[in-house]
């Protein structure tokens, strides 16, 4: 029961600036369907995840999900941020049932609430303060809030940047696991080329000035998957390929760090083609 | 604690001590410096008094010194003269705190949430804050139809500020997050108030609370001299007008042990309001 999401030629002017953020995206996501978007640091990601969360309306161009025009929050599609923004003055399981409480669900909430605590690893820890938890477990919490209200959709703008790299990799296959068991689509916004071949079925590369997609990649390895298979490496190699072709030429222009740069300097990023901006995705 | 000597002593019983050796060390910790203080300040009443004794001038005061001050309370508490007072002024202050607090908070959040709003209003509000509330009280006596309400009216017009300012200060300190997560858990305007808001300022509105109640506290006295004949502010006045020194010096005492109190009922608000894991 996952959320069919088509998103209709978007374009995106924030007030104040002539450029366009994003311009003319066309995207259909299928029901269950995890897709990444991966792209330079400020090419609109997080602008184009908050559109479909319906915290932002596009200046044109629309969202639909499940054929219906995205205006407002839902609980139907939820997302989740770098950090995971817990209530400090709330217990876990608050935190976890607050998705809930703002819909009046509140029958079976307990049930639900300690159903889905265990399924993240977190029974023991219900009734502590989320203060006492560690990062990992923070955004376990966070996980499990957005799963409350059994979201069709999920959405997430690189929610284990912040992670260290086992907490990270337990997360990511955690999320795959419960998205494809539950069927709830998802899109995801990641820096991280692993992440995105571990995670996706499909990769979306998205270029800036303005914000377009470029390419796409299907990641078509059956789950769960094995990150030192073969045929993972090789996806792995081949979205590499994307920035690896163009990034020789960004070192020429001194920017082989591949740590995406802020957009201070205007006009070499006019004379950048937008594939070359592409390679200044942080590719590791 | 001598460790050698507890050392000496068997095992078991030392276990069986050391949570009461524990408690006796931190209560000795905990009021040593206080006891300090206290003894301090009782030293320089006592200093006090004797040098008005023994002073030809101003002889006439030597009630205010520490014996005849304490002989005169353990006076008014026996004989429960001091509890009609007390009870007119915390109804003054009382209901002056709450109008304060249900005009201070509001306008506190709304001024902290729309930056256009705290623009407008700085400069008439803090011309207004720096008005002593005392200015007000012949447009409080003519305003208001007793005196009670007239001095009500002063307390909170002088304790509304704090509140409103705390307040403003905790709403801007809300992480954006939050109200977006919220947000996006389709929390309405009463939920994210109730849920989110309140909760995360709380702290900061107790703790405009406690300048307030220490505000409230000042002004009143002061008010209470002027009109009113019950409280403790006009009780100090009477006992200066038949001279009872005494009595007015324990009445003082009294105003500064209740102070003291209200204070202290505060700063345990504030510390049950803090959601910080150490509060
Ligand atoms: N609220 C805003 N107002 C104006 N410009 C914004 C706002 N949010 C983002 N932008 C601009 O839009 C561009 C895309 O931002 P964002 O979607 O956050 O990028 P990404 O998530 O890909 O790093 C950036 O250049 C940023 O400066
Ligand atoms: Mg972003």
């Amino acid at each position: 029961m996952g959320a069919a999401i088509s998103i209709d030629y978007i374009t995106h002017h924030y007030p104040g600036q002539e450029a366009p953020t994003l311009k003319d995206i066309q995207v259909t996501v299928a029901p269950g369907e995890t897709v990444a978007l991966i792209g330079q640091s400020g090419c609109g990601k997080s602008t184009l995840l908050h559109m479909l969360a319906g915290l932002l309306l596009p200046s044109e161009g629309c969202v639909r999900i499940n054929g219906h025009q995205v205006i407002k929050p839902s609980p139907r599609w939820n997302m989740m941020f770098q950090k995971p923004s817990l209530y400090p003055w709330m217990t876990v399981r608050k935190n976890a049932s607050l998705g809930l409480i703002f819909q009046g669900r509140k029958t079976d909430m307990r049930e639900r609430i300690d159903q889905l605590l265990e399924t993240v690893g977190l029974s023991e820890k219900a009734e502590v303060n989320v203060q006492s938890l560690s990062g990992g477990q923070q955004q376990r919490v966070a996980l499990a809030r957005s799963l409350a209200t059994d979201p069709e959709l999920l959405l997430l703008d690189e929610p284990f940047s912040a992670l260290d790299a086992f907490t990270r990799v337990a997360l990511q296959d955690e999320v795959t696991r419960l998205a494809r068991e539950r069927g709830i689509s998802v899109v995801f916004v990641t820096h991280d080329i692993e992440e995105a071949v571990a995670m996706a079925d499909r990769v979306l590369v998205m270029g800036s000035n303005p914000g377009t997609i470029t390419a796409e990649l299907p990641i078509d390895i059956a789950h769960p998957r094995d990150r030192n298979s073969q045929a993972f490496v090789d996806r792995k190699a081949e979205l590499m390929g994307y920035f690896g072709a163009t990034r020789t030429l960004a070192a020429d222009k001194g920017s082989a760090e591949a740590e995406a740069p802020t957009p201070d300097t205007e006009s070499e990023q006019d004379e950048s083609s937008s594939s070359e901006s592409r390679a200044r995705v942080r590719a590791a | 604690m001598n460790r050698e000597a507890t050392l000496s002593v068997d095992t078991a019983t030392v276990e069986r001590l050391m949570p009461v050796l524990r408690f006796a060390d931190q209560a000795r910790r905990a009021l040593q410096y206080p006891a300090l203080g206290i003894a301090g300040l009782f030293a320089l009443w006592y200093w006090g008094g004797w040098a008005i004794g023994n002073n030809e001038d101003t002889m006439a005061f030597a009630s205010f010194a520490p014996g005849p001050t304490l002989a005169a309370f353990w006076d008014i508490v026996s004989s429960g003269a001091v509890w009609s007072p007390i009870e007119s002024s915390l109804y003054r202050v009382g209901w002056g705190l709450a109008y304060a607090i249900a005009i201070g908070v509001p306008l506190g959040v709304m001024i902290g949430y729309f930056l256009t709003l705290k623009q407008v209003t700085h400069v008439p509000f803090q011309f207004l804050r720096m008005i002593s509330p005392l200015a007000w009280m012949p447009v409080a006596v003519l305003a208001f139809a007793t005196w009670d309400a007239a001095i009500i009216f002063l307390i909170a017009i002088a304790a509304v500020w704090p509140i409103t300012y705390a307040t403003a200060h905790g709403v801007q300190r809300i992480d954006p997050m939050w109200l977006k997560v919220g947000n996006n858990l389709g929390a309405n305007p009463y939920h994210t108030l109730r849920y989110i808001v309140m909760p995360a300022i709380a702290q900061d509105v107790f703790a405009g609370i406690r300048l307030a109640v220490g505000v409230a506290w000042i002004v009143l006295v002061p008010a209470e001299y002027l009109g009113v004949t019950s409280g403790l502010g006009y009780a100090i006045n009477d006992a200066r007008d038949t001279l009872e020194y005494d009595k007015l010096a324990a009445f003082v005492l009294v105003i500064g042990i209740i102070g003291y109190m209200l204070d202290a009922i505060c700063v345990r608000l504030i510390k049950r309001s803090s959601y910080h894991a150490e509060g």
